[in-house]
């Protein structure tokens, strides 16, 4: 279970979100939204452990993520605003590097199923990622998540840049998640295509 | 659940440095030509006396390959920062002190080795023979890693501000100055005949000293420069 409890962030001296307290349970998703600015990335980035909360706590399983550190990064699988992958690497060489960082199997066959599954064909997968369109650099970024056994995914604005094929991948793989009883936070804008007992919303107001 | 072992995570860091280098080899490249051009002025401007080019060969050999670091350091962290790989990189579950060793490491061959390999011709080109062109390297073998250590520091401390460069080298010059009189001094001594071992001591304690200490404050920095 992943709580957050009295949360209050701020930029410099803007306050961005107060008192925000939610309980992601195992097999559901989590849903950020609010207007742009209104600090959903700061939200995610701060549910990373990247940006310190003014006040307030962050649990996994009870516990502080503070002082679970490096265990509770092995807990989480984190796609950021930015995409995370080298542009002169290829799509294959950017997967497995971040497949084996995160400890996950990262053999060439499982890396070319995982880019496979977001719809990237092989002509693409020895191109260096420089050269692909903005979707395909963020399908690369995405197919992390085919690979990924961590319980709690965090993903930022997963669906920006994305055609309805790709939305309807990354959906089929976010539902797969939450059956096998993983948790997902998301920042975004667009209504996701999943049960409904199964998405709570979580609307950042100042 | 998954989770790298230490040497998985830092073999993969510096993996993917060393993959990126290769990719880029005009970089590398160029910090090389910027050693061999520099050194290789100060015989053509001073004057083909060897006396004098023995007498300033070690000190000029160091200023150049501390320079060559220090042009190089943008490169270490800079771009892992604009692409979102440096994040990535904080949320690997293993102590960031330590994969910033392995970044370190990777720079190290990238922009320190070439130096270290090629100083004996360089020191060639300033009379300097034998036994001191030894010295030479093996100084620069210990010292140039301990730039990049203190280097990293100082890129991570500038990451992410406007007009960085400048600011590294003010911030890091004055940290490399015990290391330029250590290593410098190591080449003089043996040219003057007396012996080099207490130069290379300390230098040789420079490096563990800021193997302990240079990627923690890097580690800090980085998160620092992430919020």
């Amino acid at each position: 279970m992943f709580q957050t409890v009295a949360l209050s962030g701020s930029r410099g001296e803007r306050l961005l979100f107060s008192n925000v307290s939610v309980t992601v349970k195992p097999g559901t998703l989590l849903a950020v939204v609010g207007e742009n600015g209104s600090g959903k990335t700061s939200f995610l980035r701060m549910l990373c452990g990247l940006l310190s909360p003014d006040c307030g706590a962050i649990l996994w399983q009870g516990k502080d993520i503070r002082q679970l550190k490096e265990l509770y990064c092995a807990q989480l699988t984190y796609v950021g605003h930015l995409n995370g992958i080298k542009d002169d690497l290829t799509p294959v060489e950017n997967l497995k590097v971040s497949a084996s960082l995160a400890g996950d199997e990262s053999s060439g066959t499982i890396v070319q199923k995982a880019l496979e599954a977001v719809g990237l064909g092989r002509p693409v997968h020895l191109l260096p990622t420089r050269i692909l369109s903005q979707g395909q650099k963020r399908r690369v970024a995405l197919a992390r998540l085919w690979l990924s056994t961590r319980p709690l995914w965090l993903l930022d604005e997963p669906f920006a840049s994305l055609d309805a094929a790709a939305t309807s991948y990354l959906t089929q793989r976010l539902q797969s998640h939450l059956s096998n009883g993983g948790m997902v936070v998301v920042a975004t804008h667009q209504e996701i295509a999943l049960p409904a007992d199964s998405v709570q919303h979580l609307r950042l107001t100042r | 659940m998954s989770q790298p072992s230490l040497s998985e995570a830092l073999r993969g860091v510096v993996r993917r440095d060393l993959l990126l280098a290769m990719r880029h080899r005009s970089d590398v490249a160029m910090s090389v030509f910027f050693v061999v051009i520099v050194a290789s002025l100060f015989p053509l401007g001073v004057g083909p006396e060897s006396a004098v080019l023995r007498m300033i060969g070690p000190g000029v050999l160091w200023v150049t390959a501390l320079l060559a670091c220090l042009l190089s350091l943008g490169r270490l962290f800079t771009a892992d920062h604009l692409d979102g790989v440096l994040e990535q990189t904080v949320l690997i579950p293993q102590p960031l002190a330590v994969l910033v060793v392995g970044k370190v490491f990777a720079h190290w061959v990238i922009s320190g080795l070439p130096v270290v390999l090629l100083s004996p011709l360089l020191g060639l080109q300033f009379g300097l023979g034998g036994d001191t062109l030894a010295v030479l390297t093996l100084s620069l073998l210990l010292g140039t890693p301990t730039l990049s250590m203190i280097g990293a520091i100082g890129a991570a401390l500038t990451l992410g501000l406007r007009g960085s460069g400048l600011l590294v080298a003010l911030l890091v010059l004055p940290l490399f100055v015990p290391v330029l009189i250590f290593g410098a001094g190591a080449v003089t001594s043996s040219l003057a005949g007396i012996g080099s071992e207490a130069n290379l001591s300390l230098l040789g304690a420079c490096f563990m000293l800021s193997l302990a200490f240079a990627p923690w404050a890097t580690a800090v920095a980085l998160r620092i420069a992430l919020e």
